[in-house]
């Protein structure tokens, strides 16, 4: 019998559908995978009851004959996704503990779909980071391991790490992730997954813990396009609770899927070519240029002139925006309260957002309450607001000329835990691709393209017209077609 | 001009106001969130997840709220901003869920306006001033905290928390505290007639930033105090003469004011310091990225345009226009209810001079007997018309109408009924009239000697003699022709 939990979202869904398997099969196929994959710490909390009282609806709606778009599948959801009765925590001491009284849109829709959930998956802390190393739940390790004969454990990229490993290990087929800066995209690669951070607006951020509100987005990572696609269906549409939710429907992106760029033109922006980046990272990006030629593209050089000014800027929005979102966290209502003896309120939050908050975490508040600071506002915040819209305006400009956009999704493949946590310029850095079209608000995907030199995935990242997530995903499965990337991580766990 | 002065020991002083006015939107909802606003409530039953922030939680504007705040700019003539934005103002308090008070800083919603407060002799307001309004924003108010609950702790209460607020900023425009005093009941009477804040001072609905200097007259403006959260006319009317006192004072033995924020102690009349500028918070104010801005078409402005009332001064002029004494103008505009009320006599039937004159006297009077306010009048507009219309059409006198006026409040009656069964026409019978005067002039032939002799005041006892006897319901013109005659 095969075994179920090598199976994408679609042969899930329709193995399922086809009465190949039950889906408490399925569900018990993964749970003993998640169960049995503890070293590689992508859960913080197991829900193995969930995905199980799915499946048996599943089963049900089958007989029944009322089956919905994703019955059968169970899948990891991202502990920044608030899941009513189940613990959410951003992955911080600060919400340990906390178990909300409702659920997010996102979530919501995905079990309204019927979806089950495995677990809430582990992360950098309040989605500050790029290697989850940043997570109070400790690191989520990479199933991926360097082909040099040592054990270094590696980064499965951040924030959504927990989300990364958990599918490229086979703990889930798909899981939920979010994109701030990067944070779906750049774990996609360095695990060898895809993912799609949609066009801001798409999929409502109601009940998502909040980073930065301007960037955040929520999108799938998943084995391939197909499934991002059929995730993405499920996740995206309109919300009244979010002033920012776009009021479009949500087109049938799974249908519309197709390989053939023949008529479409690609763009490739000349100012990502970095100075001393990893030659395989360009080869990559070449043979993925090559790929979409055959596909039928017409291949253009674009250029976006304020590129340089994108990693600057980002670093002064997002820390101001998480500055004022994170002001929440004071001990007052819920989550931790830290109450030394005799301790007034002024204390209280001191020692509250002291111990509750991680290193990074309290970097980026300063940060952002440094730019927003009187005298210091306009020479940072305004400028970068401004900045912004140039980037913005790049990509309009260039998006004149070219339907899609081809770039690597970082400068380098996963890198060991531990080699970035004390510099983090060089941590900002890994973002420096992804960065952009999270600032200007565009669709952006991730698909595995090849190995480096150490048998390690590489990531190419596809970005969009707003509001063009079927050209993005078109792309992506004109890539993986000709990728045949086929590898995945030997089991050491 | 005021010549409103404080008499320092060195000359005069000049005081300048400003006002910043803090008005609780009516609606059932809050700001951003769908929790209700009733006042009152059990602490801690009118808080949604939005407003106790919870993580993940979003703010949706109201559009209810929205729209009060453009009608309200509209009433004051003020520019309606078609962009404007939401803001964060950042600072941590306990009764603070979100650690930031959405409100509009760099973006109002409402622009420059003005209202006119009306001259007022006797409170030292020579002629009609306008006060200029600076702008109007939209903000959430906070919580409350509860300090008398608990020996060691303090309790929030967040059912405040994320109510709808219009603050309301003056220009520095005014001089006396008679001048701020009308100016808020003026603002106050907008509101009200507006429909967008109940104006109710005492439950917190209304309450005022009390900006006070003071300055040589003619001299630049000096350093101005802020008196936080007032929240009567007659406080607001209190801090600014204290103030300005103390301010004269001070300047007077050699010290200088400082920009600090300030309370009021209503139980001592007197304010205090509670934070100097070098204090003060950095509120790190920058867009709140959870909200677009906000952008209003052509269609809901025409909707808020066409949904105002009839305004004060309006009224005002209208009554005036109708003969309608100024003093009875301004008494019939202040409140809208009475001007509602007033209205709706002038609606069924009743001649407007008159109608003012009885409102503002007899049923006011009759009103504040009984302890109700207008919206409780035992007697409805249209009865009330129709006991006028009896007056003027001569069935019955002005003095009549006063027992019939009584008896419709005891009875609840109808004032043709109560004439009807009581008896209580006015005759014009001249036979039963002269009757009685010739018995009156008979039984005072010495008064009538003094009036021949030239004691013409007299002629008043006469008639009053005559419409005793007719027990008032002699046509009073009948009776004075009748007199004439039979003392020529």
């Amino acid at each position: 019998m095969t075994d179920l939990t090598n199976l994408t979202v679609a042969q899930i869904r329709d193995g399922h559908r086809a009465g190949d398997f039950s889906a408490v099969e399925v569900a018990e196929a993964f749970n003993t995978n998640v169960a049995g994959a503890k070293a590689l710490n992508a859960f913080i909390v197991e829900t193995p009851e969930h995905a199980l009282a799915a499946a048996r609806q599943a089963d049900a709606d089958r007989a029944a004959g009322t089956l919905k778009p994703l019955s059968g599948v169970p899948i990891g959801m991202k502990d920044l996704f608030a899941t009513n009765g189940v613990q959410t925590t951003a992955a911080s001491h600060m919400l340990e503990g906390f178990v909300p009284r409702y659920e997010s849109t996102v979530s919501q829709k995905l079990w309204d779909a019927g979806a089950g959930m495995l677990g809430k998956l582990n992360l950098d802390q309040f989605a500050m980071g790029s290697s989850n190393e940043t997570s109070y739940f400790g690191n989520v390790i990479s199933p991926w391991r360097r082909k040099d004969g040592g054990n270094a454990a590696l980064a499965p990229g951040g924030s959504s790490g927990g989300s990364s490993t958990a599918i490229a290990a086979r703990l889930c087929p798909a899981a939920t992730g979010t994109d701030t800066g990067g944070s779906i995209r750049q774990p996609a690669a360095f695990t060898g997954i895809s993912g799609i951070k949609p066009t801001y607006g798409r999929c409502s951020r109601w009940g998502i813990v909040a980073f930065a509100s301007s960037l955040d987005q929520a999108g799938p990572m998943a084995r391939d396009v197909k499934d991002c696609a059929i995730m993405l269906e499920n996740m995206a549409g309109f919300d009244p609770k979010d002033a920012t939710s776009l009021d479009l429907p949500v087109p049938n992106w799974e249908a519309a899927l197709s390989s053939d760029l023949k008529g479409k033109t690609v763009g490739i922006p000349k100012e990502y070519r970095l100075e001393g980046i990893d030659p395989e990272i360009d080869a990559m990006w070449d043979a993925g240029i090559a790929m979409l030629k055959d596909a039928g593209a017409e291949v253009v050089e674009i250029s976006l002139p304020h590129t340089k000014y994108a990693l600057p800027t980002y670093y002064i929005i997002a820390p101001a925006e998480a500055s004022s979102n994170l002001a929440r966290y004071d001990g007052v209502r819920y989550g931790l309260r830290d109450l030394p003896q005799g301790a007034g309120l002024q204390d209280m939050y001191a020692a509250t957002r002291a111990d509750g908050f991680g290193a990074e975490v309290k970097r980026r508040i300063m940060i952002g309450t440094y730019v927003l600071s009187a005298g210091f506002y306009d020479a940072y915040y305004t400028q970068a607001q401004k900045v912004r819209t140039l980037i913005a305006r790049d990509f309009e400009q260039a998006f004149a000329s070219c339907d899609v956009i081809l770039a690597p999704t970082a400068p380098s493949a996963a890198f060991g835990l531990g080699e970035k946590m004390a510099d983090p310029l060089a941590m900002y850095l890994n973002d420096v691709f992804a960065v952009p079209a999270s600032l200007a608000g565009l669709p952006a995907m991730s698909v595995p393209a090849a190995l480096n030199r150490d048998g390690l995935p590489l990531g190419l990242q596809i970005i969009g017209k707003a509001f063009d997530e079927q050209g993005v995903l078109n792309a992506g499965l004109a890539i993986e077609e000709r990728a045949g990337f086929t590898a995945r991580a030997e089991k050491w766990w | 001009m005021s010549d409103y002065r404080i008499k320092g020991e060195t000359g005069e002083w000049e005081v300048v106001i400003g006002l910043e006015v803090h008005a609780q939107v009516t609606s059932n909802a809050k700001l951003f969130s769908g929790a209700a606003t009733a006042f009152g409530a059990e602490p801690n039953t009118q808080v949604s997840l939005v407003d106790a922030a919870m993580p993940g939680m979003l703010p949706v504007p109201n559009r209810e709220c929205i729209r009060q705040a453009v009608r309200t700019g509209m009433a004051i003539e003020a520019q309606i901003n078609t962009w404007s934005r939401f803001d964060r103002k950042n600072y941590f308090y306990a009764d603070l869920p979100q650690g930031y008070q959405i409100s509009q800083l760099y973006h109002p919603l409402v622009g420059e306006g003005s209202l006119t407060i009306a001259a007022d002799e006797k409170a030292g307001i020579p002629a009609d001033k306008v006060i200029g309004i600076e702008r109007i924003h939209v903000e959430q108010d906070a919580g409350k905290l509860m300090h008398d609950q608990h020996p060691t702790m303090s309790y929030v209460d967040l059912n405040r928390s994320g109510v709808a607020l219009m603050e309301i900023v003056s220009r520095p425009d005014m001089r006396s505290p008679a001048e701020a005093g009308a100016y808020v009941r003026k603002l106050r009477s907008i509101l009200r007639y507006v429909g967008s804040c109940d104006g109710n001072m005492e439950e917190g609905s209304m309450r005022a930033d009390v900006n006070v200097s003071v300055r040589r007259p003619g001299d630049e403006f000096g350093t101005r105090t802020e008196t936080k959260n007032v929240n009567s006319v007659r406080f607001v009317m209190a801090v600014i003469e204290g103030e300005a006192k103390r301010q004269v004072a001070l300047i007077e033995s050699g010290g200088t004011v400082v920009q600090e924020t300030r309370l009021y102690d209503p139980d001592r009349n007197e304010t205090r310091s509670m934070r100097s500028k070098e204090d003060a918070h950095d509120y790190r104010y920058f867009p709140d990225p959870d909200l677009l801005p906000l952008e209003l078409d052509e269609a809901f402005l025409a909707e808020c345009r066409a949904s105002l009332p009839e305004l004060p001064d309006a009224k005002r002029a209208r009554y005036l226009a109708a003969g309608i004494s100024a003093y009875n103008a301004d008494v019939l505009t202040a409140e809208v209810e009475a001007a509602r009320w007033f209205d709706a006599l002038l609606e069924a039937g009743a001649k407007p001079v008159a109608a003012a004159n009885w409102v503002t006297s007899e049923l006011f009077g009759a009103l504040n007997r009984l302890g109700k306010d207008i919206t409780e009048s035992p007697v409805s507009p249209a009865q009330a018309a129709e006991l006028l219309g009896l007056v003027a059409d001569g069935t019955i006198s002005g003095t009549i109408a006063k027992q019939v006026f009584e008896k419709m409040l005891e009875s609840g009656d109808a004032a043709g009924v109560i004439v009807e069964r009581d008896g209580l026409k006015q005759t014009s019978d001249t036979g039963a009239i002269e009757a009685e005067i010739a018995k009156i002039l008979a039984a005072n032939a010495d008064k009538v000697e003094q009036y021949k002799g030239g004691k013409e005041a007299l002629f008043g006892f006469f008639v009053g003699q005559t419409m005793k006897a007719m027990q008032g319901k002699a046509n009073p013109q009948v009776v004075n022709e009748l007199l004439k005659k039979a003392l020529a």
